[in-house]
This record gives C-alpha cells, structure tokens and sequence, in this order.
C-alpha cells in the first residue's frame, strides 16, 4: 500500500458534520452529554470519545457580512509524529507509525500515566491527542481498518462536497496543489497548511488562526517543545510550507 | 421539482432563496459544489446569515415575509431593463393574450374581491376568446390589455427605493442579485431557484412562488437543463406522499377529491376535465376522465362497473369550499368534531403550528392511535407539560413500527425519481413495517363490518385489498397496482397512455404508470448511462411522468426543435427519423413550428402563465405583510395583509401586530443536526449532543438592547406561548432598515420537545400562529412577532463570552 494522505479543501466544507458523526459511528464512539453554550460547534472540543470535529468559527466584518469558518479537525498523521518520539520514551508501543500508509496510530492496548500524557500533548503542535479515563490515548486511526480493505476513510467517504479526499499521497498533492491555483484568483491568502510535514493537508485561505488556534503549526513542528528550547539557537528549517 | 438535484450542475446562476441548502439539505451541495467548480454564480437571499450564506459568491438579506417585494423588484428590473427572453416570452407563456376587460387592480384589491367572505370571485380573471374559443393574443405584446402590458404595469410598483424600504435590502444589494440573477436572460444561459419552507410557509407562500415562476418565465428558464423551479423537499418521500394523494383535496396523481354537489362520475368528469379549442394546445389533463375510471377500478376491482360507475358513489365526497387542511382539522379537533385520531409517522403536538392548541385538541378525544419508530409528544401528550393524566379521557395505543431500513419499498425524490429501496435488518421486537400495520388494520375493520354490518358498508366490503403472497402483505403487488393493468388480457400497463375509461384499465396513480411493467420494476433499475451528457441518466430508478428527467422539455427547444441553448441540448427534433432525441420529449409531437403544438401540455392553453387566474389571492402575486408583523401599513397598499386569508379568531387563536409587547420578528427553522420535530434525531446520542438544546439565534445589536450575553438561557414568547432557550449572540443576524424603522429579526429551530432529552427544550410551534396561505393552508411559521428576554435565574453552566457559533 501507498503513503497516504488527505487533503481536507475548507472552501468546499459546509460543517455539514457528516464527517464527524460518521467518524463516531465507524469507530463506535459514544456520543458524549453536550450544552449549547451559545456555539454550533459541538462538542466543545476533541476528546476521547471525538477524533473529529468541526471547528466552528465567526469572525466580524465591520461594515460588512460575517466571516463563518469551519474547520474538521484532526489527527494531521505527521510524517515524523513528534507526538511518537515523546511516547518512545515514555511507554513503548503506545504510539506506531505504520510504515505502508503512513498512519500514526494510538496503540489502545498501551496504558499512559498521566503526567506522560501531558508531555505527549505538549508534543503535538495541532493538540489532537486525547486519554480516555482508563489511561488510554484516543485519536483518529486514519480508519486504518477500513483502508487496509481498499476502503475510504469513514470520514472522506461521507462527505457530499468534496472537502474531504484521501487517496496516494502523491496523487493527493497533486490535487492540492491544482485546487491551491483554483481559488489562488479568488483568495489572495489562500494555502497548504503544512504540506511537507503532514499527511492531512488543509486548504485554508484566510489567516489560519481565524479557523482553529492549532489549524497550522508554527516552526517547531517534528520536535517537542523541551527540544525546541535546546534547538533554538540552530538554524532552522522552514517548517511553515506556504505556497501561494 | 421540474429538473433534479444533480440539474444544478448545468446551472450559470444558482438563487437559493427560501430556503438554506447547505444545512437542510446537505447531500445536494454537492451539486452546487459541482456548478460552482464550472464557474457558477450562487446567491443566497435569506433573513440570517446560514452556512450556506458562507459558499455565496452574493449573500442579500431581506426582512421575512418579504419575497413578493423583493422578486416583484427583480421583474420590474428585468422588463424596464430589457433583460427577458423575447422570444420565450412571446412564444411559451401566455404574454400576448388578452385579458377580460373587466379584470382589475386597485390598491391591493384585484376585481372580484367580497370583504364579508374575504375571497375573491375570480370570473373577471379570465382571458379573452375569439369566435372559435381559442385565446386571443397580440404577438406585440403592446394591447394594453394583453398579459405582458398588464404585467409589466403591475409591477411598476415595484421600484427599488419602495422594495427597499419594505425588505430592509440596500438598493445596491437588490441590483446586485438582479443583475446577476437576470444575466440568465440570454437562450444560452440557465438560471435555477432553490426554495423550500422559506417561502411556502407563509401567507402568501404560494404567491411567492408564483413571482419565481413569472421571473424564470422571462428568462427562459423554464423547461431547460440547469433552470426550472426546484422544491427542496423537507422529507425524503414527501414528494412520494403527495402525488400519492395523502393530502385531503386530491386523489393519487393530483386528481381532485370529489365534491357532494358532484353525484355522478359524470358529473366529476364535466367539472374537473379542462377544455381547449385551441388544436395546438395539447391540453393533457382532457385525459382526466380515463385516469379517474382507471383508478376507481383500482379501488374496487371487479366490484367497480360501468354500471355503478365504477364505484364513484363509494368515494368520500367533500362539502363545497370544504377545506380539510391541517389546521382547520386540528381546529374541529379542538371543538370537540372527532372521537378518534391515527397520528401515523408525525407529532403534531410539536411539529403543528400553534402546538399547545393541537396539544389540547388531543384531549378532546376518546382515542388516539400513535405509529411511531420512537415515543413522541404526541403519543406521551397526556402527561407532557400542563396536563393532568387523571383528567384526561384519550385513550392512545402506541403502536411501534418499522424504521426506513427496516422495509422494502420505494421512495420518492424531490426530483420526482421513484427509487426502490431494500430491507437491510429485521425491525425489532414486534415492530411491522407501516404497510403491513395498515393491512392488517384494514383487514380487521372489514371482519368487524362483515360481522356487525356498520354504516355505509359497500366501500369497506368492495375495496380490492389482495396485496398478500403466502398470507403476507406483499409491497410488490401494491407496486404493480399503482402502475395498473390491462384488465382485458391481465398484464401491466407500459404506460398511462393506453389507460381507458371504458373500464378496462385500472391504475392507482397514473403518474407512475410505466414504473412496474411487464419489464420489471423500473424503480429498482441502477444503471449510469447517461446518454445525453447532462446528468439526466435515464436508467438509473424511474422519473414520473414516463421517465421524463426535466419537464415541459420542449420549452428549450426553438421552433424546429433546435436546441436553444447548444452548450445544454435537452431535446432535439430529428427531421429524417422523425423523432426527438435527449430526454423524454414533453409529449412526443413534432417541434411547435408556426402550427403545432405548443410545449407546456399540462396547462389548458399550452403556455406557462405569466397572469394566473387559478389561484385563490390573486391572477399576480402581490405584497401584503405577513399575519403579525412589525409595521403598521403595507407600504405597497391600503391592504396590511393578505385580503383572502381565513383568521382564525377566539378561544386560544390570539394575533399580535406592532405590538410593543412582540417587537421582534421570528422565524422557525431547521438545522442539518436534526430532522423535523427530532422525534427521529433526538434519540441519536451523535446528532443531539452535535445541537443538543433549542437556541434562539439574535443579532449583537439585540443582544446589547436587551442585556443578553451570548449563552444567557432567555424566554421567547409570543401571544400563544412561551419557551426556554440558550442565546446564541452571533454577527450573523442584523436588525433591518424598514422604512426608517429598526426591525429585528431572531430566529428559533423547531426540532425540539419537552419528551427528551429532559433538557433539551420545548417545541418552537408553542409560539407559531394558527393561520395559512389561502390556496394551501400551510402555517405562517416563518414571519410571526415575538419578545426575547432574559431569563433572570441563569443556570450554573458556565458560558462562553466570546462570540463563537
């Protein structure tokens, strides 16, 4: 099997939220006791219970029509999981990183401490890992069950506009790249969030942090935060892949 | 729908309007996304700020309830700016005919209008006949009396300051959708409207409609790929349910219920078969009489004879004028009219209008029957809020019955597509599936009849009821019965063109005959040939009427049956074979040319209706305010509101209009989490903790007015109710400039009940108003007047300050 990857196109999602809700029903999930808190995103954030969410954001024009953007966050299957380097040390095997697809995946038969846990969050410049109560991780498994069967992801295969696709990851940059220079005319800000290091690739096309605070790494992706310090005075590479 | 959802593809320019796509029906954006892709124009024209607001290339609002005013601007601009399609207009609607010269207009009264009936008499409506009784026209359309002149006069009302300040619209936002809207106006250009409850819930819903089919009929929409006037259907099989006559003025296939005056079947036939001299008007609905005949025989089988005209005398009749809508039954339910009530896959006691009303009239049975996948507010009413159970003398059977994937059968599309579906899991514990539930209801009354001899027994004991195979309801043979057979040589019928009303054909819905031939069953059919290019595919399930994908087709052709719009060719004539090639030909006749015959057959005069004399308010459509509303006069008008709408007044019937006490507008809507009252979403643990508690929507300008944060639980109330919800504060409602008055708009869901979850909040029809569009009834529940407060005791739950939704 091929490396994978997604390309999550933001100009074509209407947080219709089949994605998230097909999600929870692959990987039979429970849905989790919610408020409106004066917000359509629900739940209120990611846990163990939700690998997928869509992130809803509303931002004021002065003078003008509302900006509105969604988000379906997740799991980006980083190409080197900072979030593994820290779990290696920490409690073996609670992370593997399929070589084939290329998935990242939450062993749910390796228990984490607590304390460990924080540290593996921490190491995740897109803060998507979750622990259950029992001590377990949860995140999403890139329906690594499904793909294994020639299957799409639940996710990609629900959803009616085309904003989720998931395919060869060099067929998926090709893709990404031809619908970049698509809305290139239509918006000026428009890019690939960090196309080289991640394998869920999003098309955002305003200032990221108006989609999600997490929606693009900054510069310290590939390393946890403790090494980042240790690293700071080395030359770095240019991690924030914009394009456009 | 006349075209389908994957028709929007094809569309130059999408209006969505009345309805919000992206959230109600998700799936079809898909196809928005699709023309989108190919460089479509889409624009939104709604009240609220929606995610479907979010893929507008033009996103306009305009204050509830005022459609006519703002379509009636579009056509002013297209007429005064040229932007039609001449050669459409003259030729496919009835723009060049006469009208009676009595016909008139005044001060948002047309002739005819008595005050004491509130109703019109509709004879000066009429269109003028020569000698021969064939319509005069003037193809210049310069008679001042012809449609077009008449028209065009209409609506010179309309100018864009007026519209302006009824709709709350800047003039530029106007100009701005009709230019856009109107670039359709070119042969080789489509325009589609999408609506929905947006503009059917209302009381002048079907007028607003109306007004659209004027504008597509100037644009030469009508009839061609990526145009037409497109339903969003709110429920998977609502389109299914309709053209099989579940509402009470018609029989399956849109044949009108009988009325008491009317004894005979000839008597039915002369007052319901339409008339045309003109030999080019194909005037389809003269058929009217075989597909009535063939139906009876449908009902009664070999008890039906020519003798006993074929059983016409069994049917239930209705009284003159008799309107049995919805809210007036649920009215004589509440006056105590009716023992016993089936509420069968609905919950009227959240999803009616004017809710607590229904949840009273239930009381006043002796029993209720409830079928339902879930409990409902409906079936449990008798202990909901307010009610003593001690008191209260209805007796109700729940009934448990089969959800959608649970049974075989088919379903209806909105784009009129009959697909069969298949079982896929056994329902459980002693659920059945409807069809059976009503078979072997049936079959029970009729033992008690055979045995007890009831009154009137000749329609239970002569009803065909043979849908079984080995003792079991059999979905098949209903399916073959729709489509109707030969009954002189007992094989299915290949189509309704060969049914008769001599006896020998019976059919239980014309419409759908050739969807269960001697060939199979057409519905179940999943091929993706697509022949012509433009989505239609032919053999994928089956389109009523006779496979047909996009009706009134030879409307998209000229007058030799060459495509008008070559990028999209429907249809063409081809002169050697003698044929047309493309879709189902709208009636297989030779192109139109200067004699034949003309393209939209189901009208009596072979044209689409620019001036329509049918409906009950009016031969134009007309701007009145809805029933509450926030100003005190129609600016259009000396009429405030719709002259020919029955108000409904006394007991818990109460309106409020500029009303300090109800300064806001409210609208009710839906969201894409749930479906309907939630009766079926809210049980699913994904879907209710995704839009867990009902919200009112308000802008930040009336959040500041009233001291509410976003979060703060507030009250909602109208003059019939009142309800909890959770304010969500958000940029995306804004008050509305009307004629120099600030008027605010908020807006609630109504999926909500007090059954469960136990938090979740009442239903939003506790506040809608009981009160209908004259021609259909259908409940204002998108423009009604309201109060927001907040609630002084907040809940411990921390809310969120920021702005975020």
């Amino acid at each position: 099997m091929a490396d994978k990857s997604f390309f999550i196109d933001t100009t074509k999602c209407t947080a219709c939220r089949g994605c998230q809700i097909a999600c929870k029903q692959w990987n039979k999930n429970p849905g989790t006791k919610t408020l409106q808190q004066g917000n359509h995103q629900n739940p209120a954030d990611l846990s163990a219970s939700t690998f997928k969410l869509v992130r809803f954001n509303e931002v004021e024009v002065p003078g003008g029509e509302p900006q509105w953007f969604f988000f379906p966050d997740q799991c980006r299957h980083c190409m080197s999981p900072p979030c593994k380097e820290v779990a290696d040390e920490k409690a073996k095997g609670a992370i593997i990183h399929d070589e084939k697809t290329g998935a990242v995946i939450f062993n749910p038969k390796v228990k984490i401490k607590p304390g460990d846990f924080k540290e593996v969050r921490e190491a995740c410049p897109y803060d998507i890992p979750r622990i259950s109560g029992a001590g377990i991780m949860a995140k999403c498994t890139m329906c690594f069950d499904r793909i294994n069967e020639g299957m799409l992801p639940a996710c990609v295969k629900t959803c009616p506009t085309g904003a989720m696709n998931f395919g060869d990851r060099k067929e998926i940059l090709e893709k990404a790249n031809k619908r970049l220079e698509e809305v290139k005319g239509t918006y000026k800000d428009a890019m690939l969030a960090n196309t080289d290091d991640v394998r869920v690739i999003f098309l955002i096309v305003d200032d990221p942090k108006k989609y999600h605070k997490f929606a693009v790494a900054d510069n310290t992706i590939g390393i946890t935060r403790k090494m980042a310090l240790k690293r700071l005075f080395q030359p770095l590479t240019s991690l924030r892949h914009m394009i456009g | 729908m006349t075209n389908h959802y994957i028709d929007f593809r094809n569309a130059d320019v999408i209006l969505n309007m009345g309805s919000n796509v992206a959230e109600n029906h998700p799936v079809s954006f898909k196809w928005i996304q699709a023309a989108k892709d190919k460089g479509a124009l889409f624009i939104h024209v709604d009240p609220r700020f929606t995610r479907t607001s979010t893929k507008a290339d033009i996103f306009v609002r305009l204050r509830s309830g005022t459609d006519i005013a703002f379509l009636g601007g579009m056509i002013k601009y297209l007429i005064d700016n040229n932007m039609y399609d001449e050669f459409y207009v003259k030729n496919y609607t009835n723009a060049s005919f006469i009208v009676n010269p009595k016909y008139g207009f005044n001060d948002g009264l047309f002739s005819g209008y008595d005050s004491t009936k509130r109703s019109y008499d509709k004879s000066t409506w009429a269109l003028e006949k020569d000698e021969q009784g064939i319509p005069k026209r003037d193809m210049t359309l310069q008679d001042p009396r012809c449609v077009f002149q008449l028209l065009k006069n209409h609506y010179s009302r309309y100018a864009l300051d007026k519209v302006s300040q009824i709709t709350g619209t800047p003039t530029a936002d106007l100009e701005k959708v009709y230019k856009a809207y109107g670039s359709t106006y070119a042969p080789d250009k489509a325009g589609t409207v999408l609506y929905a409850m947006g503009w059917t819930q209302h009381t002048v819903g079907v007028q607003n409609i109306r007004t659209m089919a004027i504008i597509q009929d100037l644009l030469g929409n009508m009839g061609i790929a990526g145009g037409g006037i497109n339903a969003l259907r709110g429920e998977s099989n609502v389109q299914g349910s309709t053209d099989a006559g579940l509402l009470y003025h018609i029989w399956p296939a849109y044949l009108p219920t009988p009325r008491s005056p009317w004894a005979t079947l000839a008597d039915y036939n002369k007052n319901n078969t339409p008339v045309s001299k003109d030999p080019r008007s194909v005037n389809w609905w003269k058929n009217r009489p075989k597909y009535v005949a063939s139906f009876l025989k449908s009902m009664f089988g070999e008890k039906a004879t020519k003798e006993n005209d074929f059983g016409y005398a069994w049917m239930p009749k209705l009284e003159p004028g008799q309107d049995a809508s919805w809210l007036n039954l649920f009215d004589e339910m509440y006056k105590g009219a009716f023992t016993g009530f089936f509420a069968w896959g609905m919950n009227p006691a959240c999803s009616s209008a004017h809710a607590g009303k229904v949840r009273q009239a239930l009381t006043k049975l002796d029993w209720m029957v409830n079928v339902n996948v879930f409990d409902s507010e409906t079936g449990s009413f008798w202990k909901g809020p307010g009610m003593n159970p001690k008191k209260i003398k209805t007796e109700v059977f729940q009934l448990p019955c089969a959800a959608f994937l649970e049974k075989e059968g088919s379903i209806s599309n909105s784009g009129r597509w009959m697909q069969w579906r298949y079982k896929a899991a056994n329902p459980p514990g002693v659920a059945l599936p409807d069809g059976d539930i009503i078979y072997e209801l049936f079959k029970k009354v009729r033992a008690l009849y055979e045995k007890d001899k009831g009154t009137l027994p000749e329609p239970i004991l002569n009803l065909k009821w043979d849908y079984e195979t080995g003792g079991h309801f059999d979905i098949h043979k209903v399916a073959k019965e729709i489509n109707g057979y030969d009954l002189t040589t007992g094989k299915l019928m290949a189509n309704f063109v060969g049914l008769k009303d001599d006896g020998t054909t019976s059919c239980g819905n014309w419409l759908y005959s050739a969807s269960y031939t001697e060939a199979g069953n057409m519905a179940a059919r999943r091929k993706k040939t697509d022949p012509t290019g433009l989505g239609l595919y032919p053999e994928w399930s089956w389109c009523w009427p006779l496979n047909r994908r996009i009706i009134y087709n030879r409307a998209s052709v000229d007058l030799d049956g060459k495509p008008r719009d070559p990028k999209r060719p429907l249809l063409k004539w081809d002169a050697e074979g003698k044929k047309w090639i493309g879709d189902v030909p709208d009636n297989a006749v030779p192109p139109m040319g200067t004699t034949g015959a003309y393209p939209f057959i189901m009208k009596p005069d072979g044209v689409s209706s620019l001036f329509g004399p049918g409906l009950n308010d009016g031969p134009f459509p007309e701007h009145y305010e809805p029933l509450e509303c926030p100003i005190e006069k129609n600016l259009m008008s000396g009429q405030r509101i719709n002259p020919a709408i029955k108000v409904f007044e006394g007991g818990l019937d109460a309106f409020a209009t500029c009303d300090p006490k109800y300064p806001f507008v409210c609208s009710t809507y839906r969201v894409t989490e749930h479906w309907q009252t939630g009766v079926l979403t809210r049980w699913l643990p994904w879907l209710i903790e995704a839009e867990p508690q009902m919200f009112c929507e308000i802008s930040i300008e009336l959040a500041k007015l009233r001291g509410i944060k976003n979060g703060d639980r507030v009250i909602v109330q109208t003059q019939r109710g009142k309800l909890e919800a959770v304010a969500i504060v958000t940029f995306r409602l804004k008050p509305f400039n009307v004629a120099g008055q600030t008027i605010h708009q908020i807006g609630i869901p109504w999926h909500f009940g007090w059954l469960h979850p136990k938090d979740g909040g009442e239903s939003a029809n506790l506040l809608t108003p009981t009160v209908g569009d004259p021609n259909t009834m259908i409940p204002e529940s998108k423009a009604f007047m309201a109060n927001v407060s907040k609630l002084t005791k907040q809940p411990a739950q921390p809310a969120k300050k920021t702005t975020k939704s």
